[in-house]
């Protein structure tokens, strides 16, 4: 028992200091290719290609003075931090990189990812009213609205895969894909799992909560340094988990036509290379489009996704019920897509506009006015 | 009886919590130690684009959040339902999958009604 303690313990810290490593890649690659977008150069001067100017930012942040107004409540300003990020690391403790490379395989691996991954909510609260700033506590009220409002679309799509797969279980879900991915079987559940997990990750088009031309940072405005850098190292890995999470659910996670899923090294460089691609794509998106608007962003949640999440429920439940075939349900799935973007295309083009009426004061045809 | 690996499962998900916890915790500490220390009274104040701050932020939140917390609660709850049923309906009996139709039914009937009371309309 000791012994497996201490394994679990190697273990950990072995996944902090790889999701550390990922996070300074991401923030490598993200700044490189937001550079390469904007037709910049991205960072270029520290290291080769500018490689090392993660790790200088890191260096920065830790030599940098903790600012703390005193006005803030100080207990729960010193532990927002970590109730965000210690449960996003929590999630990695079941989420597998290849088949036997998982720290515990749980039976109940979906369901407690889903479950740890609502905690930071708690966090990002506790951080904007704690900082006795209006800017923050705006943030954290819009930070809980936003990803409480996102979160029952995301559950619902991840309910769709435990259906498919009958298991929670991550690797069961992995291996149940090695004929057709659940992307080609379910694609509205991909897109549903994609668009609420940008939402949940906080990040552009969503990133309401740290709005830096509404609300100048949201939850974060009044923090600086190490404490700071921690709600940044938790973006970054959650950013990471959604990555692989859709990777897992709906690409295949490891397996690939022609490849062994049985070698670590080629499961693990698979998967990895799979994550990055999701990940360039949750990049591009941020270089991509604006902001939505707030009252956008929850009419997208809650007339949009839930709706649909529960149309995929339903259809997949039907398909697997009465045993039809699975083009049925990835035709059933397209038309429903098809038809909400055509919907929703039309309703953004017949939005009423605000009647404007312009009126020029001209005192030589004022009828009636004179006498 | 606890299925086989169970304690060992819940060990590790509370390890990886500690060994977070505690790794962020060396980093304020190390960071504690390089940084430096040096209050005036500016950096005291919250900021606020420049304008001296209000003495009182703690505003009161708005309604509309409250319900949307409660949404979210009904929902949420409903999917503490509905992941044991999705992994056990296909090798129950017919009446599990038409019992839960029901159960979906009747809250998607719940989102329409909140629709039409315009209670998710953010205003």
């Amino acid at each position: 028992m000791l012994l497996d303690v201490a394994l679990l313990v190697a273990l950990s810290l072995t996944l902090l200091t790889a999701l550390s490593v990922v996070v300074l890649s991401l923030v490598w690659i993200e700044r490189k290719f937001l550079g390469r977008i904007q037709m910049r150069m991205g960072p270029m001067h520290v290291g080769p290609f500018g490689l090392l100017q993660p790790v200088a930012d890191a260096i920065k942040l830790m030599a940098k003075e903790d600012l703390l107004s005193s006005w803030v409540d100080r207990v729960i300003y010193w532990v927002a931090p970590l109730v965000v990020f210690v449960p996003v690391l929590m999630i990695w403790v079941t989420i597998p990189v290849a088949r036997d490379l998982v720290i515990r395989n749980l039976d109940l691996g979906l369901f407690y990812i889903i479950a740890f991954s609502v905690l930071s909510i708690v966090g990002l609260v506790a951080a904007g009213w704690a900082s006795s700033n209006k800017y923050a506590v705006l943030g954290g009220f819009r930070a809980a609205a936003q990803l409480v409002s996102y979160e029952i679309p995301l559950i619902l799509a991840v309910l769709g895969v435990a259906m498919l797969a009958q298991s929670m279980n991550l690797v069961q879900v992995v291996n149940e894909q090695n004929v057709w991915v659940y992307a080609l079987i379910q694609p509205l559940g991909l897109v549903i799992f994609f668009i609420a997990g940008l939402a949940e990750l906080g990040r552009t088009p969503f990133d309401i909560h740290p709005a830096e031309s509404e609300v100048v940072g949201g939850p974060f405005v009044e923090y600086s340094g190490a404490h700071w850098s921690v709600f940044f190292l938790a973006e970054y890995i959650n950013t990471f988990a959604i990555a692989a999470l859709t990777v897992l659910l709906y690409f295949g996670g490891w397996l690939f036509p022609g490849l062994p899923g049985d070698v670590p090294i080629i499961s693990l460089a698979v998967f990895l290379a799979k994550t990055y691609l999701v990940i360039l794509v949750i990049f591009w998106i941020r270089g991509t489009y604006p902001r939505l608007r707030i009252d956008q962003l929850m009419s997208l949640g809650w007339k949009v996704l839930v709706p649909l999440a529960f149309v995929n429920i339903l259809m997949t439940g039907a398909y697997l019920f009465y045993g039809w075939p699975a083009w049925v349900l990835s035709l059933l799935s397209v038309a429903v897509l098809a038809a909400t973007v055509w919907g929703l295309s039309k309703a953004m083009r017949t939005a009423p506009r605000p009647e404007v009426t312009v009126r020029i004061y001209n005192p030589t045809s004022e009828a009636g006015h004179a006498g | 009886m606890a299925p086989e690996g169970f304690t060992l499962n819940y060990t590790a998900v509370v390890i990886a919590g500690i060994v977070g916890f505690v790794g962020m915790a060396i980093m304020f500490a190390a960071s504690f130690i390089l940084s430096p220390k040096k209050r005036t009274p500016l950096k005291d104040m919250p900021y606020e684009c420049g304008i001296p701050p209000a003495p009182y932020s703690w505003s009161q939140l708005h309604m509309r959040y409250y319900i949307f917390a409660i949404l979210f609660l009904i929902f949420d709850v409903e999917a503490v339902f509905l992941f044991p049923w999705a992994v056990v309906f296909l090798t129950s009996i017919d009446a599990v999958f038409y019992e839960m139709l029901l159960f979906i039914a009747i809250l998607f009937f719940g989102i329409i009604y909140s629709w039409k009371k315009g209670v998710l309309q953010w205003k």
